[in-house]
């Protein structure tokens, strides 16, 4: 589905996926779903990485990671730093990646989103706001499940002319 | 940048250019990172840019407040109705309640007068919705759609009709963003109403639970008792409801005791929460006040109420 999707893209679907991805990021859900919110940008950015590195890139992925911190109130440049990692490893893989078939690239994926994560948990341990409870791991299990509808989904809204 | 036009890079991406950026990029990132933790030199820009994302975020909520509004305008009548005469009926109460807290009131101030204290009470309040978006999953923080231009500012106590709610940690022109108290990494000073002592109450990260790590295994405080805030640090206004003591876990090998506490504040229901003005000015720590100033009503008061002290005989 990547590949089908690759020919006709342009920057304002780009945008607006990424603003539907921060919209969902902060979307209302009740307690415990709360805790499986997968990190939508994260998905977005590694989505179009794997698309074509030359249309986003690291530049995208850092503003992407930088409206994700101002959207959260969380410390500036935070998730700006996590996401140009994954993004780098996931453009430097790339073509591996998008070899694989459905069940596999959600490994992967689950790899990146844990590299993410723990980036994040690393930057908030050293920044001295540490939250060590077990469950904001979970958010990385959900991702990796959810890869496959978000990657359908960015797909079709890709390739609509 | 279309895919459509044709592309002369290579196919496979990566070497030292990619390299480089990443560690641009990166370098930029920390740097940012490193301004924000020092707080002063980004907390205007970041005022400004939560402000720039107000409005996605008040479009992500608005379909839920519009839908509620719609359900809520053809709610059963029968049911408005019940709750208008137990309203009434709470008003009443309160009413009643009030009576008595004003002439309370007046004695306090002028009794504080003659030792040159200052009440320290709230002043003028200021109803701010809260805007329903998850900020982020492990932290307690909430949006409110009032800022600068109304008056906020960071730092301001936030308070709800049970209790203290949290303060304000970042103020944009048309929203602020709001730390509870349950937040771990808050804390509030508070009393022990009964007895008075003073302590520190932390927020745990879960909501509605707080930590009261610095009492001493001798100090008198058991299930139950209530903490109001003791004004010292200057955010708080002193005498407000903080929460209830829950369970105090009295280990003879530790020398200070576990304590937990239920905040009173309905912090993970609330609608609505009162920004609160004050004069911070003095900090000469209070003893812990009345009983009756700890009643919630207290914080629904109206403006002008307590600048009076003087029309006493």
């Amino acid at each position: 589905m990547i590949r089908r999707a690759q020919s006709a893209i342009g920057g304002g679907r780009i945008l607006a996926a990424t603003v539907a991805a921060l919209a969902a990021s902060v979307l209302p859900l009740p307690g415990w779903l709360e805790l499986l919110r997968p990190d939508f940008v994260a998905l977005t950015v590694l989505w179009f990485t794997l698309l074509s590195p030359r249309l986003t890139g690291l530049f995208y992925a850092w503003g992407a990671g930088l409206a994700l911190d101002v959207f959260t109130g969380v410390l500036l440049g935070q998730h700006a730093l996590a996401l140009i990692v994954v993004a780098y490893v996931a453009s430097k893989l790339r073509l591996q990646i998008r070899a694989f078939p459905p069940l596999q690239q959600s490994g992967v994926v689950l790899a990146l989103l844990w590299l993410n994560e723990f980036l994040l948990f690393w930057i908030d341990g050293v920044a001295g706001h540490e939250v060590t409870d077990w469950r904001r791991w979970l958010s990385v299990i959900a991702g990796a499940a959810c890869w496959p509808p978000v990657a359908g989904l960015l797909a079709r809204v890709a390739a609509r002319r | 940048m279309s895919a459509h036009e044709p592309d002369s890079r290579p196919l496979l991406l990566g070497g030292p250019a990619l390299g480089l950026r990443l560690i641009v990029l990166g370098l930029a990132a920390a740097g940012l990172m490193v301004a924000d933790h020092r707080q002063h030199y980004l907390a205007t820009a970041r005022d400004w840019l939560s402000g720039a994302a107000y409005p996605i975020q008040w479009a992500v909520q608005a379909p839920l407040e519009a839908w509620d509004s719609l359900t809520g305008y053809f709610e059963s009548r029968t049911r408005i109705e019940a709750e208008n005469v137990k309203l009434e009926a709470d008003n009443l109460v309160l009413r009643l309640r009030q009576m008595r807290f004003e002439a309370l009131e007046k004695e306090n101030l002028r009794l504080r007068e003659m030792r040159e204290g200052s009440a320290r009470v709230v002043q003028r309040t200021l109803v701010a919705e809260i805007v329903r978006v998850d900020l982020d999953r492990l932290r307690q923080r909430v949006l409110i759609n009032r800022g600068t231009l109304d008056g906020a500012f960071r730092g301001q106590a936030a308070l709800d009709a049970n209790g203290i709610f949290g303060q304000v940690t970042r103020a944009g022109p048309v929203s602020a963003e709001i730390i509870l108290i349950t937040d771990a990494e808050h804390a509030i000073p508070v009393l022990v109403n009964r007895t008075g002592a003073r302590t520190v109450a932390y927020g745990t990260g879960s909501s509605g639970l707080l930590s009261l790590p610095y009492l001493p295994q001798n100090s008198d405080v058991v299930a139950g008792d209530l903490l109001v805030s003791s004004g010292l640090g200057g955010v708080y206004p002193p005498g407000y409801p903080v929460g209830r003591v829950l369970s105090v876990d009295r280990n003879p090998a530790q020398p200070l005791l576990e304590v937990e506490a239920a905040p009173l504040a309905a912090l993970d229901r609330d609608p609505q929460v009162l920004l609160a003005w004050f004069d911070s000015t003095v900090v000469e720590p209070e003893p812990a006040p009345e009983a009756g100033a700890a009643a919630p009503e207290s914080t629904a008061r109206e403006p002008a109420a307590p600048a009076s002290p003087a029309n006493r005989p």
